[in-house]
């Protein structure tokens, strides 16, 4: 069994389909990668892992148990499992740094104030910002803003990291900085990473699988290689970053 | 003929049908909107009941106490002091024609304690902290830290909700009897200092006015008014739109709901006590 499996998945917000009897199975150490363009429901599937939104139809589990039924009280154990970084950090703009990545702890561990500190401190090197601890999160810029979100979300040492496009709104510098961050936490905490992303360059760095998700479905899922030489129209002017006759046409 | 008037037909049964429509799906909104609220009521409630109490979640009680209670001081005062002027001032020429000025205390007192302090002071927490709250949740939920909360494994009922609710519980009370004193001292400031009724009579007719009971009644339901503001703007704050337009729509619709809430809980609130009152003490009058 894997550790996280999507089965015959569908979700819609109105008229709009967003997942369409989607399938996808995610082995324990892998590194994936999900693919699609803007608005394909790549940050939709990326909640539905971890139960933040519930489908409509279909069944989501998690190191054999079903997650899409359970209440919010019970989905709390299995989420601390889980580490999360959002598109644009989701700091909590009232709490210091520090703060930030202790909440996790103070939350959900009996350590003392100075094993916490500790930890935060360790956890803020692992992301290069040793020094950041007493700032508040509108002190930093917004690559700093994803490297504290990152130390946070692995501040109780999860099995999973979900990235939610963790390099949108970068420059190329910074872009790099995150991608480098991602390999070394999967390298050094051994974790599941999956990363929603429609930045070639950086889903070709980190990814050992990826999959493309368009209009609801998956429409390729293999190695990087397989993506990069697919035959596949769709895959091919995305991976290209060609826009076709009738985008463009909307342009007119 | 006979098709067009077909036709017609045709075209107002569909109207007809697309009106009931219409109104059949706005009503199962605002039903579902309502369950939706009273599910986060019960959610909030279960919190407090088992673990609201606990040192972990006092700490967060404290800023939100200070947030609700004494950032609200200024605007209390202010209000329940200019009520009891305007009492004054506005009741005293029609009990002076009828040669009963001296017991204006009773009137003005009566009012503050029992109706206009508790709701005018419920009504200025509604905008002040109401829009305060919604906007502060609003824009934690367009920003994605309430999903960032839940996904650490912490409920943001518990920790956003509960502590502001109970610090609205609790200081509701306190602001309006702080109000009541206010519109007192207005009340008497006007009546006394500058109309000129003798300080006596003013406070012999107020205390035979106003009982423990008129005042308990204006604190107990300010107790209410401060668990709907606290729900309401806190559930407006989780629920908001997208973007800055969601928040700011939040904010309004968190205001209007909680003023619409004062308004009707106060009406309930009338005739039950009144009911309680008759009951207890018989029916018992101003001029005694």
């Amino acid at each position: 069994m894997s550790l996280i499996e999507l089965h015959h998945v569908s979700k819609r917000f109105g008229p709009l389909v967003v997942l369409n009897d989607l399938s996808l199975n995610i082995e324990a150490g892998q590194s994936l990668v999900i693919l699609g363009a803007s608005g394909s429901g790549k940050s939709v599937l990326l909640k539905h892992i971890v139960g933040l939104l519930r489908p409509d139809r279909g069944e989501v589990w998690f190191d054999g148990t079903r997650i899409d039924t359970l209440s919010e009280r019970q989905l709390m154990p299995l989420r601390r499992r889980f580490g999360f970084l959002f598109q644009m950090g989701a700091l909590f703009d009232s709490l210091t740094v520090r703060e930030n990545v202790a909440f996790p702890l103070r939350e959900h561990t009996q350590k003392g104030s100075e094993e916490i500190g500790r930890l935060v401190k360790q956890k803020l090197a692992m992301v290069g910002l040793p020094d950041a601890g007493p700032k508040m999160p509108g002190e930093l810029s917004g690559g700093q803003r994803k490297r504290v979100a990152l130390a946070r979300a692995i501040a109780l040492g999860p099995e999973v990291i979900l990235y939610d496009e963790p390099t949108t709104g970068l420059d190329p510098i910074r872009s790099d900085v995150i991608n480098e961050l991602i390999l070394k936490l999967q390298r050094e905490l051994n974790v599941t990473s999956i990363v929603v992303t429609h930045d070639m360059q950086s889903a070709f760095k980190v990814a050992d699988r990826m999959v493309m998700l368009h209009e609801g479905k998956l429409i390729i899922d293999g190695p990087p290689a397989a993506i990069r030489n697919s035959d596949d129209p769709i895959v091919r002017r995305f991976v290209a970053g060609e826009a076709n006759e009738q985008e463009l046409a909307s342009l007119e | 003929m006979f098709a067009t008037f077909g036709a017609r037909s045709y075209d107002s049964s569909r109207m007809a049908i697309a009106v009931i429509e219409s109104i059949g799906q706005k009503t199962n909104n605002a039903l579902a909107v309502f369950g939706d609220f009273w599910r986060f009521s019960g959610r909030t409630f279960g919190w407090l009941a088992f673990g609201g109490l606990r040192w972990k979640n006092l700490r967060l009680l404290l800023p939100q106490m200070y947030e609700v209670g004494v950032r609200s001081v200024p605007v209390i005062a202010i209000t329940g002091a200019f009520i009891g002027m305007v009492m004054a001032i506005e009741t005293y020429t029609q009990f002076k024609t009828i040669g009963q000025e001296y017991r204006l205390g009773s009137i003005i007192n009566l009012s503050v304690v029992k109706q206009i302090g508790p709701v005018l002071a419920a009504v200025m927490l509604a905008g002040r902290i109401g829009g305060a709250l919604t906007a502060e949740l609003g824009t934690m939920n367009v920003t994605e830290q309430l999903d960032a909360m839940r996904v650490m494994g912490a409920d943001p009922i518990r920790y956003l909700v509960v502590p502001r609710l109970l610090a609205c519980l609790l200081l509701t009370p306190m602001l309006t009897i702080y109000s009541d004193m206010l519109g007192v001292l207005g009340g008497w400031l006007i009546a006394v200092k500058s109309l000129g009724i003798p300080n006596q009579p003013y406070w012999f007719y107020s205390a035979q006015g106003v009982d423990t009971w008129q005042v308990m009644e204006g604190i107990v339901k300010s107790f209410f008014f401060g668990g709907a503001i606290g729900l309401i703007s806190c559930y407006k704050g989780f629920n908001c739109g997208s973007g800055a337009s969601g928040v700011g729509r939040a904010c309004t619709e968190s205001f209007v709901t909680s003023f619409i809430a004062i308004i009707v809980l106060n009406f309930f609130f009338a005739q039950l006590m009144k009911d309680w009152y008759i009951t207890i003490y018989g029916v018992r009058g101003i001029f005694g």
